[in-house]
């Protein structure tokens, strides 16, 4: 496929940048953080985001969604980055629809697609128990007794946790077996989920899940079975989260373009000085490449190719590190200015590393990157 | 503001030819080849100096090379999208497309590959008279005449336009003085496109001119020099009352300037396709050389490290030219994102040099005789710093994204 943006795409990722802009930017995010709030996103923006159809835009049609693929998803959610703008988008849509997509089965995917499809339902993926994304070391066990399952372990990283109404946790029915992905309400006895207000003000969480029981129908699709769909879910998530930090880098790098052509100093324009020239010409470079590989990776979900895992390790680990750099020199070249809290740069920095971070970072996509070239 | 880079609307991209006409391009195409390929011609060149470029003496390194020249010029597929009327294949896009791939397919080399056809060439279409067009072209086609390019001079290289070799007026023709220096195979080239000055009273970018002229005069004298890599690819160039014909001046005399800036923006475009030139993995290479961990990773984390970052580095690089081709193609974009390509695809190119011998460690660092490669791994490493410097220095290119590109000022 030809690796450019048809019309459609170019309207729909226009309109985004238009309602983002408006709705959901930088000024939005910083009253939603200095108000407390506990869900880190306007609910009545969010509801005006599906009411557009964005939380139904990869869903399949048959279930309640667009239709209209990863790509279009991904367009939206470079949006989001430039903006960033806090919604349950990425928990909700990117993640937990296509977990449900990609394992559940015929009735599962009618029962939660078309509710997720139009905002009513909030679910978020509950995988990381330790420090770092570490999918093969799941440790949370679900033991089977009679009609159900009773679940326990603890999770970190569950975004969007405070405003979820149904966690999909992934836990192990025997112990050295393969991974299960179980629907569990947020209001489940024997579950507490613990608000973790983060970096970039939004909301996260840590599970506890002391004996939760569930009934055997909240299994995704067969137990033990759900290694594949949830790696490509990840994969998936990832490359999400990529076009989300394409975004963040080249508004943050734009903005200190614009830095750069109005501050003097030495009687100069800043951005007459070749020190900074070059960092800045580097930095141009490098989001040129960032943004090829998000469209390729984006049309490799749609297309189904062979080698999405390589790709979206390749999103996600060159994504890191443009994210890190645009991020970085974006505050060293606003000098003073760029760290104070007042100023608006400082929240670009902040999104970045979580984004980063989330199922994986640099470091963890690199190394897959170089075992999947077999070495 | 910065321009961002947002597509216009697609365009569809209308063509003549059908599917099935083109699929019959194909078939004959395929046919044609494998008649016509010597066997010997289906086998990656090596290196540079394997790499045939005609003229009136051409280097032959392989009997079949003119041969296959020969061949494919007699259809004009020595340059395929170049109007036939000047001897070119006459091909558009999708058929240049396919006779690549299937050229691809059995491995076959480029019959040829010269200044003449990355360099020259395009300018001469873009602002060559009719007459000119009719009289170089062809010659380039068929590797009759072979061409080196005359621009940088002992004080003039980054700053280009400060060149001093002069231009004076006799009425039908020029009378050249001055010194051209790293002027690439001089030696060996038939003819040369020359910056000259033919006017020294106004900017140093006015008052340049373009001309064209025969090496073989007894007013053209060179002297080859040594390289870094230890081969001579390029010379000091000497003009005593060298002559041009005024035929030969390409534009109008004093506006050679726009020309010499077009040509390089071939010429970069040449120099940053070597970033992709490599398709092997270099780390399924260093497993063979360092060895492997017990989970498979290579046994040394660093050099793993290194290579990942190149590896990604140059998948992600390939995907950026194909991005902008198809822009390109469906009239999207607005051509920002080329002007990476030489800075990045020459410093990619560096990188994968140095991982090379990295990877095959001593073995690498062979010179001559019985030595890893007849040494031309370490040849190659060597040669590859130049790519950054020839047709225009990295920071020049970081310079002029700065100021084109991000709209910085000038210090
Ligand atoms: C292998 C090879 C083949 C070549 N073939 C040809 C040929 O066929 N014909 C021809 O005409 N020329 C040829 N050249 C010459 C080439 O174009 C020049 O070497 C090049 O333009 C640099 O000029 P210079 O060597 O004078 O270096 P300089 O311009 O003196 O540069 C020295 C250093 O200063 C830096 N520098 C200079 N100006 C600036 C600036 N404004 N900002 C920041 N840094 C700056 C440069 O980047 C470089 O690092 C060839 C060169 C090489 C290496």
């Amino acid at each position: 496929m030809a690796l450019v943006l048809n019309e459609e795409q170019i309207m729909l990722k226009d309109s985004a940048a238009g309602f983002l802009a408006e709705k959901a930017g930088v000024p939005q995010l910083r009253a939603l953080r200095d108000s407390g709030s506990e869900a880190g996103y306007d609910a009545a923006v969010w509801q005006e985001m599906a009411g557009m159809g964005w939380a139904g835009i990869a869903i399949p049609e048959e279930f309640g969604g667009l239709g209209y693929g990863y790509t279009g998803l991904g367009l939206v959610l470079e949006q989001v980055g430039r903006h960033l703008s806090n919604s349950p988008l990425e928990s909700s849509v990117l993640v937990a629809a296509t977990l449900i997509n990609e394992l559940g089965t015929e009735a599962q995917k009618q029962q939660w697609l078309p509710a997720i499809a139009g905002g009513e339902a909030l679910l978020s993926l509950a995988l990381q128990e330790g420090p770092h994304h570490a999918p093969e070391q799941v440790t949370t066990s679900a033991r089977r007794e009679g009609d159900s399952y009773v679940l326990s372990g603890s999770k970190v990283l569950v975004l969007d946790a405070p405003s979820a109404r149904h966690f999909l946790v992934v836990a192990r029915v025997e112990a050295d077996g393969g991974l299960s992905v179980f629907v569990v309400p947020a209001d489940a006895a024997g579950l507490t989920v613990e608000r973790r207000s983060m970096v970039d003000s939004r909301a996260a969480g840590a599970l506890q899940l002391d004996n939760v029981t569930v009934p055997a129908d909240a299994l995704l699709g067969a137990a033990g079975e759900a290694g594949p769909a949830l790696e490509r879910t990840l994969d998936i998530a990832n490359i999400g989260l990529a076009a989300e930090l394409l975004g963040l880098s080249a508004e943050a790098f734009e903005r200190t373009v614009v830095y750069l052509q109005e501050r003097k100093q030495f009687g100069r324009i800043i951005g007459s000085f070749q020190g900074l020239q070059h960092r800045a010409a580097e930095l141009f470079a490098e989001l040129e490449l960032a943004r090829s590989i998000v469209l390729k990776a984006l049309q490799a979900i749609d297309e189904g190719a062979d080698n999405l895992p390589q790709l979206a390790s390749a999103a996600k680990a060159k994504l890191c590190e443009v994210a890190q750099r645009a991020s970085n020199e974006a505050v060293q070249m606003h000098g003073g200015i760029g760290m104070t809290d007042e100023h608006e740069i400082g929240f670009f920095l902040k999104r970045a590393r979580v984004a980063q971070h989330t199922f994986g970072d640099y470091n963890y996509h690199l190394d897959r990157f170089a075992r999947l070239g077999g070495f | 503001m910065l321009a961002e880079a947002l597509p216009s609307l697609t365009t569809d991209i209308t063509r003549g030819a059908t599917v099935s006409d083109l699929e019959q391009f194909r078939a004959e195409t395929r046919a044609w080849l494998e008649e016509n390929c010597p066997q010997s011609m289906r086998t990656p060149a090596r290196g540079f100096e394997d790499i045939y470029t005609g003229g009136r003496t051409p280097e032959i390194k392989h009997p079949d090379q003119k041969l296959w020249c020969d061949r494919m010029a007699e259809r004009g597929w020595t340059v395929p999208t170049w109007p036939a009327a000047y001897g070119g294949g006459g091909l558009d896009k999708e058929e240049a497309k396919i006779l690549a791939q299937e050229m691809q397919r059995i491995s076959a080399r480029r019959p040829l590959d010269s200044f003449g056809i990355s360099m020259l060439g395009p300018a001469l279409l873009q602002f060559g008279t009719e007459e000119q067009k009719k009289e170089h072209l062809p010659p380039i086609v068929r590797g009759e005449i072979r061409w080196c390019q005359g621009y940088s001079e002992p004080n003039a290289g980054s700053d280009l336009a400060s060149l001093q070799t002069r231009a004076d007026d006799q009425g039908d023709h020029y009378i050249i003085n001055g010194q051209k220096i790293w002027t690439s195979y001089a030696d060996k080239a038939d003819w040369i496109f020359c910056l000259v000055r033919t006017d020294n009273s106004g900017s140093k970018h006015e008052g340049i001119s373009f001309v064209l002229f025969d090496m073989d005069q007894p007013g053209v004298t060179v002297k080859p020099i040594k390289l870094i890599s230890g081969s001579s690819p390029f010379c000091e160039t000497f003009f005593d009352d060298a002559k041009a014909l005024k035929k030969n001046l390409i534009g109008e005399e004093g506006k050679g300037w726009t020309i010499a800036k077009y040509l390089l923006t071939h010429e970069r475009e040449m120099i940053s396709s070597f970033g992709t030139m490599s398709r092997e993995s270099l780390g399924q290479r260093a497993v063979q050389t360092v060895g492997a961990d017990a989970s498979g990773r290579l046994a040394n984390g660093v050099l793993r490290q290194n290579i990942a970052q190149y590896q990604l580095d140059a998948l992600v690089f390939a995907y950026t030219m194909a991005r902008v081709g198809d822009e390109a193609k469906a009239g999207q974009g607005l051509g920002a994102a080329s002007s990476i390509f030489k800075y990045y695809g020459t410093e990619l190119n560096k990188r994968r040099n140095e991982l090379n011998l990295a990877v095959q460690g001593e073995a690498a660092l062979g010179w001559e005789g019985e030595v890893y490669d007849g040494g031309q791994l370490s040849r190659d490493w060597l040669r590859s710093k130049g790519n950054s410097i020839e047709g225009g220095t990295t920071e020049v290119q970081l310079n002029i994204i700065s100021k084109r590109v991000l709209g910085l000022p000038d210090a």
